[in-house]
């Protein structure tokens, strides 16, 4: 479905099914450089089980109008702003990667719009090295490659892919490739220059889940410790999957998911 | 560039890992029409892809996944759908992309089953096919229609060898806003990669080089996942809602893998054309070495050409790394690795002589079939086109002189005498004696 946002268009899955702000909502923020397809096996679940979705597309991601919003805060009043436009007054907030910092930047902002935390694929610092970070911000096709081969934990790099047929590390690619020139960078960017976590983990009172891979790379499971500290916080390791966990596991991300929501 | 598993890891190792229950190194093969479910509700989650997992072997088997993401891997694509064979894979390919009223640019160098198809069946179908000169660039932009919703052409053309200019018929096929298809067959993805070279999908008859040992018939469809179709807007099948699995848009829900998703949940689940496990296994064996045989392949392949190009019995030799080939340029940037190892050449004396070469061969079989690790040899006008005069196979590019050469891997030496001893047993005694 399209929603207009600040003005801005902007897509959202909604998993298969009409939307329907009367059901519980369960929104879903991608992670860098990516869309709202990298949910695409976790998000139909939910819409087919009595909850109504909304797996967007961020601002000059996918299908949604530009420009990327170049910090963690300005994506999570972007959130709110979205929640507006649905008509939706609490979500369930899922995130990927950047997604997450997000989702939790803004359950920190606007507690009474959030009802639940889910983080896949998080850190509570996001570090980017420059030698990823320079070639993301010039839109050079190395960024891809580098983002495709740190992100697949090493066990997918070789596949075994639960959805018959697919080769994940061509998929993950493919997905960068179709992004906006730049577009990557400006998120990696906002990811390393996002300092609030701590300060998030504080205010948070929601349930929360982490989902995490326990051959992730670009988020090591030990970099999500500080994020445990949100009260009652689960942790979830899944084991051989790597950053892109949703695409590597996206049987066992579900069934996580589930836990939570 | 970053560090990925390279080709010759991927071939053996691409889609698959240890059984977890028997820790079994080679691919099981799931000899299984069905999957248990867990529960009720992992199967209609299955059965509405909310997620993923085998349910029946028409649609999905786990050995069949292996290869199907191997070759995904070894063409650099997103997804593949591995078919019974490669005539299934091409039809797969179009029934995904269109339906009645669709139009087809095809180059008219192609396999002859695919020929037939394009010509006799298709039609019957409301599809359309204009075959265009390989190496006419232009032609392809000129025989475009609204209605045309796809660009086919070969790797290597049949029987010539013709090298179409891949990157700008991609880009003419671009411009109307229509993929590019490629049979890869003759090259493999170990001598070129089309995906590279702006080509949209690829399909292979496996039964060639892919299994290599000429004992399974076998085909695949790999998608690069590039082709923008919400972009070009003429792929209602792919961007738009499909009654067949509750309103499900395949672009929108998939992105880069929407057509390979859409070949598999309709075109197995409704045309039924699917891989045997047990075949699967079988072009598995045959992966696993291809970027063994292939050099070997083409290395025998060139002594056996320049042999031929020497022979007073030969009149030519088409093959495109001689610098007499009319695309021996273009092989040098498309095919660096080499161009093969089937091609073509014609005897001095027509149809009789060629008789008499095939019936003095020993080593080399006379069958119907390219790409097997034994050398085989057909020639057209006295078997497969035999019902056809003179002006007729002139018509079809086939002289009466053709024989056309699938070059294996024995000793090369002994290729060279096996032809050399058929060839002097093919022409009148004055000119043997020579």
């Amino acid at each position: 479905m399209e929603l207009s946002v600040h003005g801005k268009k902007v897509y959202a899955a909604t998993g298969g099914k009409a939307f329907d702000p009367a059901l519980p909502a369960v929104v879903f923020l991608h992670g860098a450089g990516c869309d709202h397809t990298v949910w695409a096996l976790q998000t139909r679940w939910f819409a087919w089980h009595g909850r109504s979705v909304l797996a967007v597309d961020l601002p000059g991601h996918g299908r949604s109008e530009g420009p990327a919003l170049d910090e963690i805060g300005a994506l999570a009043d972007w959130v709110v702003a979205l929640l507006d436009a649905a008509r939706v007054q609490s979500a369930a907030l899922v995130g990927h990667s950047m997604g997450a910092l997000v989702s939790l930047e803004t359950a920190a902002r606007r507690p009474n719009r959030v009802r639940a935390l889910a983080l896949c694929g998080c850190a509570a610092e996001m570090p980017v090295s420059e030698k990823l970070l320079n070639p993301a911000l010039a839109g050079e096709h190395l960024a891809y490659e580098l983002i495709t081969a740190w992100g697949l934990g090493r066990r997918a790099q070789i596949g075994g892919a639960e959805a018959p047929g697919t080769w994940m590390a061509g998929g993950t690619l493919r997905l960068l490739e179709h992004g906006k020139k730049g577009v990557v960078g400006i998120d990696l960017r906002a990811c390393d220059r996002y300092k609030g976590a701590a300060a998030a983990v504080a205010k948070v009172k929601v349930p929360t889940v982490l989902v995490l891979g326990d051959n992730d790379r670009m988020s090591p499971p030990k970099a999500a410790a500080p994020l445990a500290a949100i009260p009652g916080a689960k942790t979830i390791l899944i084991e051989k999957a790597g950053h892109m966990l949703m695409t590597e596991q996206p049987g066992r991300t579900l069934d996580a998911l589930r836990t939570l929501l | 560039m970053a560090e990925f598993a390279k080709f010759d890891t991927l071939s053996l190792h691409a889609g698959q890992h240890p059984d977890p229950q028997f820790g079994a190194r080679a691919v099981p093969i799931y000899q299984t029409t069905s999957y248990v479910f867990r529960d009720t509700d992992h199967a209609a989650a299955l059965f509405n892809l909310e997620r993923a997992g085998h349910i029946y072997s028409r649609i999905s088997n786990p050995t069949v996944a292996v290869l199907e993401e191997r070759l995904s891997a070894l063409e650099g694509g997103v997804g593949c759908v591995a078919t019974a064979s490669g005539q299934a894979a091409l039809f797969l390919g179009i029934a995904t992309l269109m339906g009645q009223g669709g139009h087809i640019v095809s180059s008219a160098s192609i396999y002859g089953g695919s020929h037939n198809l394009f010509t006799h069946t298709l039609p019957r179908f409301g599809i359309t096919t204009t075959f265009v000169n390989p190496r006419d660039t232009d032609g392809f932009k000129r025989a475009l229609r609204p209605e045309t919703r796809l660009v086919f052409g070969e790797t290597l053309g049949n029987p010539g060898l013709e090298i179409m200019d891949l990157p700008a018929v991609a880009k003419i096929a671009h411009g109307h806003g229509v993929p590019l298809m490629i049979d890869n067959t003759f090259a493999t993805p170990y001598l070129c990669r089309p995906f590279e070279h702006g080509v949209d999908l690829v399909m292979h008859s496996a039964t060639k080089f892919l299994g290599g040992h000429g004992v399974a018939i076998a085909g695949a469809l790999v998608d690069s996942g590039q082709f923008d179709w919400e972009a070009s807007g003429k792929f209602p099948t792919l961007t738009e809602p499909y009654a067949g699995y509750h309103g499900l848009d395949f672009a929108e829900e998939f992105g880069p893998g929407a057509f390979i998703m859409r070949a598999r949940a309709e075109g197995l689940r409704d045309f039924g054309a699917t891989m045997a496990p047990q075949t699967a296994f079988y072009i598995l064996q045959g992966v696993e070495t291809l970027h063994l045989r292939v050099p070997r392949h083409v290395a025998n392949a060139r002594r056996v050409a320049e042999f031929l190009s020497q022979n007073p019995a030969v009149e030519w030799v088409s093959y495109p790394e001689l610098p007499s080939h009319p695309d021996h340029e273009r092989a040098k940037t498309l095919l660096p690795k080499g161009c093969g190892s089937i091609f073509s050449f014609g005897i001095k004396g027509g149809r009789e002589a060629g008789r008499r070469f095939i019936e003095s061969l020993q080593l080399f079989s006379h069958l119907a079939n390219v790409g097997d690790a034994k050398s085989l040899v057909i020639h057209p006008a006295s078997t497969t086109h035999q019902q056809m005069d003179a002006a007729a196979l002139k018509a079809a590019g086939i002289g009466e002189e053709l024989v056309r050469l699938s070059v294996g891997l024995e000793d090369p030496e002994d290729l060279v005498e096996d032809l050399s001893r058929a060839l002097r047993a093919s022409q009148p005694r004055r000119m043997a004696a020579e």
